[in-house]
């Protein structure tokens, strides 16, 4: 092989090789450029507070609203203060939950959401949540937060339990601006 | 020309690798071989002989899911080792069956088609073959770990890659090593058909499946990185804290199949543009007639590879996208039928009037023709919003992928083996194999795949070890089906062994009489060192 060749054959290899790298560090852009179309879209807006819609309460249904709480890889304690709640929809109710830093420094974590059954969370309306920020507590402290939900009644039949799920993780580094 | 025997010890320090034109100079003998071999032909072997192992191991495992699936209940595997079996059987046959098959035949033929003395980077080719077996053993090993090999399904969808045993990490690894492997093979593909063509071949003289291979090695460039990338960020979200995928972290489970999909829609071209370009060689050849469009046959694969890269959300309807991303998926993936559309025209017009005969590469040539048609239909089906929502995950997609990966890139290989094997083994095939391999494939083949059209349409879920009694009857017949193709491979087996025996007829150096590429002017089997003197190309 010629060394003119060989010339060409490495610049060509290295040519290829910025590809792949660049290609790699693409994988990796996607992960900013999706969380960007989520929000233009409004797919994922889940630190908003949604929109009050005034409709009548049906008083002849009541919705078993069930409240779980978790925390992943946070050592603090976290609870609803009532387990179940029997929910008319169109009803504006509140519920609260307590969080407790059992550690000895100051920390800061983040709630998030779920719904089940999934269809469930277009018909279930957060007027208020202390999911929209960040909370940070001192070494120890206990706090009491609300919930202010309605249900749309539009909720189908088929669905008589809704299960909303929140789980505490950890923001490194801490501040409270509220972003998630 | 010296054809003095010299001792390699002394006297040629001077020279660099393949400088002498000593064309007795052949390959070192025993295991060595082929664990140092440079030697291209050699490396196509090695390729080609893997996936071919591969392609029977991922076969026992469908093999067990269609045993399991015989009759409704739980009788033969545990649930658990059923998903592993599903999982396994997808990634083994993409990675290890097909892609190293496509591999080999670049690899054997694609210097010879140029006219080229070997492989730009040969040392590169040695590795990245050589990659492929520890992946392997990776993916085996992963069998015997705690919690057992992924389960998760071949597209290790998360959250169940995240919370999945170590037998995800092994297969994370695997995956990487792969997918390196294959990087290196296709940027050592694009510097061969860019850099070492003969003098006067140029790119569009090239047969055609330098031209498939040639555009299917920029796609693996191209999204390879992005599944690389996308199973670190599952490693991350495992072992390192990450929360890409992990709703409670503030990440999101659907950013997975985003950046998958980004990689797996080009990933089904790069896994059937090989098989189009080997259909495109044999199609010319036994229909005595040049291949019909070759320019919009060029254009056409160029235009399937770019369409490739804005298809992907077809492959996750359901996930919740506003109506104009549904809609732009939709009819972006309808797109993508006119180029294949032109291609499938092209063979026929190639055929059309032409002198045929009906040996079996061109067999499977026209097997593949009527039954990789048929998956693309499904496909154009499967492309319609509102009705993939209904068949997302049934048995109505396993059909689907079957037509386009089995009958599709199969069908073309064992066409291709049977086309080349004369000219890498010197022997002639057994006809009579031949044939009886091509009808038990593709009369066993249809008997599996097809009913699975009408249990998908009647909602039977893909991934699942029990189904519902009134799936039964026609789960039995594709049970019997994939036993009947299975065994059907092993006439497969027998006659490529008979070839590299050297039981059979000698072949000559063009075997097919409509041949007119490059590798028909060499001796069959080819000396091992080929064209260090470019041919003429008239
Ligand atoms: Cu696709």
């Amino acid at each position: 092989m010629n060394v003119a060749l060989q010339k060409s054959n490495r610049a060509l290899l290295m040519k290829l090789g910025f590809v792949v790298i660049a290609m790699f560090g693409f994988g990796y852009a996607l992960v900013p450029f999706y969380e960007k179309i989520c929000e233009v879209t409004g797919l994922r807006n889940i630190a908003q507070a949604d929109e009050s819609k005034s409709t009548q309460v049906d008083y002849a249904r009541t919705v078993r609203v069930e409240f779980d709480a978790n925390v992943r890889k946070l050592p603090w304690t976290f609870r609803p203060l009532e387990a179940i709640a029997g929910v008319h929809p169109g009803e504006v109710r509140q519920v609260m939950y307590e969080i407790v830093n059992t550690t000895d420094r100051p920390m800061t974590g983040q709630a998030i959401p779920s719904y089940a059954p999934m269809q469930a969370a277009r018909y279930f309306s957060k007027l208020e949540c202390f999911c929209f920020s960040r909370q940070t507590l001192q070494a120890g402290e206990k706090r009491q937060m609300p919930v202010v939900f309605v249900i749309d009644p539009a909720l189908p039949k088929d669905i008589p339990t809704i299960t909303l799920s929140y789980t505490f993780f950890e923001v490194e580094g801490g501040g409270a601006d509220g972003k998630s | 020309m010296s054809s003095i025997p010299h001792d390699h010890a002394t006297g040629h320090a001077e020279e660099p690798p393949h400088a002498h034109d000593d064309h007795a100079h052949g390959p070192h003998g025993g295991i060595m071989r082929w664990v140092t071999t440079t030697n291209h032909k050699d490396i196509g072997t090695l390729y080609l002989c893997f996936s071919l192992i591969m392609f029977f191991v991922g076969g026992i495992m469908a093999l067990t899911i269609r045993a399991e699936l015989f009759e409704p209940g739980l009788q033969i595997v545990h649930p658990e080792f059923f998903n592993s079996m599903t999982t396994l059987h997808g990634l083994i046959m993409i990675f290890g069956a097909i892609m190293p098959a496509a591999v080999g035949f670049a690899n054997w033929m694609i210097p010879m088609l140029i006219g080229a003395p070997d492989m730009a980077f040969a040392r590169m080719n040695n590795w990245s073959f050589w990659l492929l077996p520890p992946a392997v053993i990776l993916l085996g090993v992963s069998f015997f770990v705690p919690g057992g090999a992924a389960a998760g399904g071949w597209t290790l969808y998360p959250p169940l890659s995240t919370q999945a045993g170590m037998g995800m990490d092994l297969t994370i690894f695997a995956i990487h090593i792969m997918g390196a492997s294959s990087i290196m093979g296709s940027i050592n593909i694009i510097t061969t058909i860019l850099n070492l063509r003969a003098p006067g071949m140029t790119l569009m003289k090239m047969p055609l499946f330098c031209w498939t291979w040639l555009i299917t090695a920029y796609l693996l460039v191209a999204v390879m990185p992005v599944l690389a990338g996308a199973v670190t960020m599952l490693l991350t979200d495992r072992h390192f804290g990450t929360t890409f995928f992990n709703a409670a972290g503030g990440g999101d489970p659907v950013l997975f199949q985003h950046v998958f999909w980004f990689f797996g829609h080009p990933e089904v071209y790069i896994l059937i543009l090989p098989a189009f370009g080997i259909i495109s060689s044999i199609i010319p050849t036994f229909a005595r007639k040049p291949l019909f469009g070759y320019a919009s046959m060029v254009y056409a694969v160029a235009g399937i590879a770019i369409l490739s890269f804005i298809v992907w959300a077809h492959h996750m309807f359901t996930v919740g996208m506003p109506a104009a991303g549904l809609l732009f998926f939709m009819y972006a993936t309808m797109l993508i039928a006119v180029p294949t559309g032109v291609k499938v025209f092209n063979w026929l017009a190639t055929m059309w009037k032409g002198e045929m005969t009906f040996e079996a590469p061109m067999l499977f040539a026209i097997g593949f023709l009527f039954l990789f048609t048929l998956g693309g239909f499904t496909g154009l089906v499967l492309a319609i919003t509102p009705v993939d929502i209904q068949l997302q995950d049934t048995y109505y997609v396993v059909a689907h992928f079957h037509y386009v990966m089995v009958a599709g890139s199969l069908f073309a290989f064992f066409g291709g083996t049977y086309y080349w094997i004369p000219k890498w083994t010197g022997t002639m095939y057994d006809e009579r194999l031949g044939k009886l391999h091509f009808w038990g494939s593709m009369i066993f083949f249809n008997i599996t795949f097809f009913p699975m059209h009408f249990l998908g349409l009647a909602g039977m879920p893909r991934r699942i070890p029990d189904y519902a009694q009134q799936f039964a009857d026609w789960n039995m017949v594709a049970s019997i089906g994939a036993l009947g193709f299975g065994l059907s491979q092993l006439i497969f087996l027998y006659a490529v062994i008979k070839c590299i025996r050297g039981d059979g007829a000698k072949a000559p150096a063009k075997p097919w009489d409509g041949g007119d590429t490059l590798e028909w002017t060499l001796p069959s089997p080819p000396p091992y060192h080929t064209f260090e003197t470019p041919p003429v190309i008239r």
